[in-house]
């Protein structure tokens, strides 16, 4: 089958192109690492990033035929009909609207930053008691669909609120992180938190597009938490 | 030569759950420390722990008690595991759990809103005497992503200094052998620098990609053994090796013991409940080893199924769809995805598959690294300015089989031990030891020889041969004559690794460069690995021979201690005087 890469070593060239490759899979429905694996080795400086290799680490996120989604589990079959066949290349492109430092390894330095901008860490200075602070499995349900993020960035590269205010919206994967605090009925400083998202960018440029719905690839809610976290704070102004 | 010296208190490699408790420990301490990983932190293989951590915290059960705990895992351990080292792991194991309910970890909890806990394998009550326990504190079947994710946020409040995607490549040492850092790479821009540090902790992890087939993630290269064992310090039981009795069969993703735990069985390709013959009493719920052989035996003897008849199965459908959504939603994703398999409908296709690395640096339960006076005999005594947490540690608690959910345990316990013992050692005032510019060099060898490389074998294909040759020769069951063909084939192999070629020389996120420096790694952990099954002529734990089928206490009840300068193997004593409770003496181990 045809697979296009696209490439770009800023060590030696001036800018990026696609390069084609032809890999062999045995009519076998592989993964798309699979397959990346497979280029590799015949041309070893293709630079791309993998960890767990089993959809867990987030490591692997990228354009996969326009769409974005973690390239070990994703098998060919679900890429588009025709690429298993060899019908169609399989065409692989780093994530969008981050910078590339090389081929499908995106610089992923603002994303993060917007993860640290929601301060994704328990806060509860009331002093702990000698076991663990005790949690209703209700309360404890509210946190599913929330603390499974991998961060691999699917979401907020998929989302054109972020293309465009990258710096000051904090985008789907943080505001998730964020709702996944003000939801955990151990956490303490829900109106500090809220405070913080209480402009007109970080959180209200969201405009419920659901890019990263329908891209993330543990089936989770991004925009249903920032609807959440909008109600919180419409209650909090009245 | 002359690169950027960077330098801090304490340095600690590798971003797992070890390495993040370790530099949580020393950051809240205001010490000047780094944590240098090859990937982003919450990209570490902790993440992918599922079932969860084993622990006494008296959840499912009130009366539950720590030294039943110890118990199984001296047992679990066929006896290798030192005992005053599981003591500590187990009786303060409670303390490190709460804390990371504190720090805001995401347990599944009871109706009482106290911590889950399910069974695992090899877990009792009353040591032994009370039947079956529940003693593995749970967030679903995602408790590593859990734990790992919750050790990051920590770290980044109390502000650890990352530098993540850099690749610890050596071990700087001066003249006398003391630890004074690392040579590191900076993947995204190819610079390379001396990290130097009064305390160098390794948090490096595992060694599974010396198996073609394994449960670990693509970087669990054994960095960290590989790193010691050309800085000349020994390992210990590295011939240990547990093979996780349910990995999806082809493609080697973990399933976990939390299956069995919740009420899922082992059937052949009758349908069969084997395990019932294997282990009347624990049945499934056996200890890792034994469940592992059990399995091989069936496809051995012709009860697997499938077109090779090369594996059997994990049934689960009757535990009902609220159960395995509620309890394993993440392994319902996986055997789809990797298995094309709903465990709702249908069992999920398993083998075993190496999983773990029950040997590594020796350490004491500060997690100081030992090494011995004679190479691979005489006394243990402190490697100056190095520790090492985790995986890549032999502290032992595991000894020659470890219990699952232990392995998490292990971290946060022994990266916290490690994280309070270096932070009063340097409020007390800690040695930096300096080296010279003749050590630096010594140091930079390795990746100045693959930078130089004119020609040669390619990495990928050379990888691909070590891992077949481990596979073939030191699997589940092994044996004298296979194994002596296997070190004779990774001796040919080191040959020509040394000589292999690195094509790409580009800087900028350049990964076949640290494929290459990996593979020396994997070498390393392969053939130590090798020398030591061939030369432990016994069957215990994890290591069993066919031509030595059974224990032998009076020759080997006791580590072994590879020596990677003479290519020796010596015998090391364990320990049998923990301090609070009697020893548990060796008894025949059946389940």
């Amino acid at each position: 089958m045809k697979v296009s890469i696209y490439r770009y070593n800023p060590d030696t060239d001036r800018e990026p192109s696609m390069k084609e490759y032809e890999v062999d899979t045995q009519g076998k429905d592989l993964m798309v690492l699979d397959i990346l694996a497979l280029v590799k080795e015949q041309d070893e400086s293709l630079a791309y990033r993998r960890s767990c290799r089993e959809g867990v680490c987030g490591s692997d996120g990228m354009n996969i035929n326009g769409k974005n989604g973690l390239a070990c589990i994703t098998p060919l079959s679900a890429v588009a009909p025709g690429v298993k066949e060899g019908k169609k290349p399989l065409v692989l492109r780093p994530l969008p609207g981050l910078p590339v430092i090389r081929d499908l390894v995106v610089d992923m330095g603002v994303f993060y930053q917007q993860y640290e901008k929601v301060q994704p860490y328990l806060q509860n200075e009331s002093p702990a008691p000698a076991i663990e602070r005790l949690q209703t499995p209700e309360d404890r349900a509210k946190l599913d669909g929330l603390y499974e993020c991998i961060l691999c960035a699917c979401c907020s590269t998929s989302c054109p609120s972020f293309w465009w205010n990258p710096d000051k919206f904090l985008g789907p994967a943080a505001l998730l992180q964020s709702y996944r605090f003000l939801a955990d009925s151990r956490d303490e400083a829900t109106e500090e938190r809220l405070s913080r998202l209480d402009d007109p960018f970080s959180l209200f440029r969201c405009h419920g597009i659901m890019n990263c719905v329908s891209v993330c690839p543990k089936g989770l809610n991004p925009t249903r938490a920032i609807g959440h976290i909008r109600s919180m704070l419409l209650e909090r102004g009245v | 030569m002359s690169i950027r010296t960077i330098t801090f208190d304490a340095i600690v490699v590798g971003g797992g759950g070890a390495g993040m408790r370790a530099s949580l420990q020393m950051a809240q301490s205001g010490f000047k420390t780094a944590l240098i990983s090859k990937v982003f932190p919450t990209r570490s293989h902790t993440v992918s722990a599922q079932g969860g951590i084993t622990c006494a915290i008296a959840s499912a059960d009130p009366n539950d008690d720590w030294r039943w705990h110890m118990y199984d895992t001296v047992k679990g351990s066929d006896y290798i595991g030192d005992q005053d080292a599981i003591e500590y792991m187990c009786q303060v194991g409670p303390e490190a759990v709460f804390e990371l309910d504190h720090m805001g970890l995401p347990f599944s909890r009871t109706e009482e809103g106290r911590i889950y806990q399910r069974p695992f394998g090899g877990q009792s009550k009353n040591f032994g005497e009370g039947g079956q326990a529940a003693r593995t504190c749970a967030a679903a079947d995602r408790t590593g992503h859990a734990l790992l994710h919750t050790l990051y946020q920590q770290n980044l409040k109390n502000g650890t200094q990352f530098y993540n995607e850099w690749y610890a490549a050596e071990l700087v040492k001066d003249a006398d052998e003391n630890v004074c850092g690392v040579i590191a790479i900076s993947i995204e821009t190819g610079e390379t620098v001396f990290f130097k540090a009064k305390a160098t902790v390794f948090a490096t992890g595992g060694s599974g990609r010396i198996y073609a087939s394994t449960t670990n993630a693509l970087i669990n290269t054994g960095d960290g053994v590989g790193m010691a064992l050309r800085a000349g310090l020994p390992v210990q039981d590295i011939e240990m090796w547990q093979f996780h009795p349910t990995g999806i069969a082809g493609a080697g993703v973990l399933v976990t013991e939390g299956c069995r735990g919740e009420g899922g069985y082992l059937i052949n390709k009758d349908g069969e409940r084997f395990m019932e013959r294997y282990a009347p009493n624990a049945k499934d719920l056996a200890s890792r080893d034994v469940v592992a052989r059990s399995m091989m035996m069936e496809i051995l003897d012709g009860r697997g199924d499938g077109p090779d008849g090369s594996y059997v199965y994990l049934k689960l459908d009757h535990l009902g769809e609220e159960v395995l959504h509620s309890r394993l939603p993440g392994i319902c994703e996986l055997a789809i995805t990797f298995a094309q398999t709903d465990p709702v409908k249908e069992p999920i296709p398993v083998v075993p598959t190496c999983h773990y690395m029950m040997g590594g640096i020796p350490t004491n339960v500060h997690g100081q690294a030992l090494k011995m006076s004679g190479g691979h005999e005489g006394d243990a005594q402190p490697v100056n300015g190095l520790f090492a947490v985790g995986e890549v540690a032999c502290v032992s608690v595991h000894g020659a089989n470890r219990l699952g959910g232990n392995s998490l345990l292990d971290l946060v316990v022994f990266g916290r031990a490690a994280g309070l013992y270096i932070e009063d050692a340097l409020r007390q005032g800690m040695t930096q030891y300096e080296p010279g510019n003749d050590d630096i060099d010594a140091a930079l060898a390795r990746v100045n020889r693959w930078n130089e490389s004119k020609g040669g074998e390619s990495v990928p294909a050379l990888r691909k041969e070590l891992q077949s040759t481990m596979q073939n020769h030191f699997g589940v069951f092994r044996k004298g004559d296979l194994m002596e063909e296997g070190v004779e084939k990774l001796a040919k192999l080191r040959e020509r690794i040394a000589n292999a070629h690195l094509e790409d020389k580009s800087q900028s996120f350049n990964t076949a460069r640290v494929e290459a420096l990996e593979l020396d790694n994997l070498l390393e952990v392969a053939e130590a690995t090798a020398i030591a099954a061939y030369n432990r002529t016994e069957s215990r734990g994890a290591h069993s021979r066919y031509d030595y089928p059974d224990r032998d206490d009076e020759n080997w009840l006791c580590h072994s201690i590879f020596d990677p300068r003479s290519k020796q193997l010596g015998k090391r004593e364990v320990n049998f005087k923990p301090k609070t409770v009697d020893t548990f003496q060796p008894k025949v181990r059946t389940y």
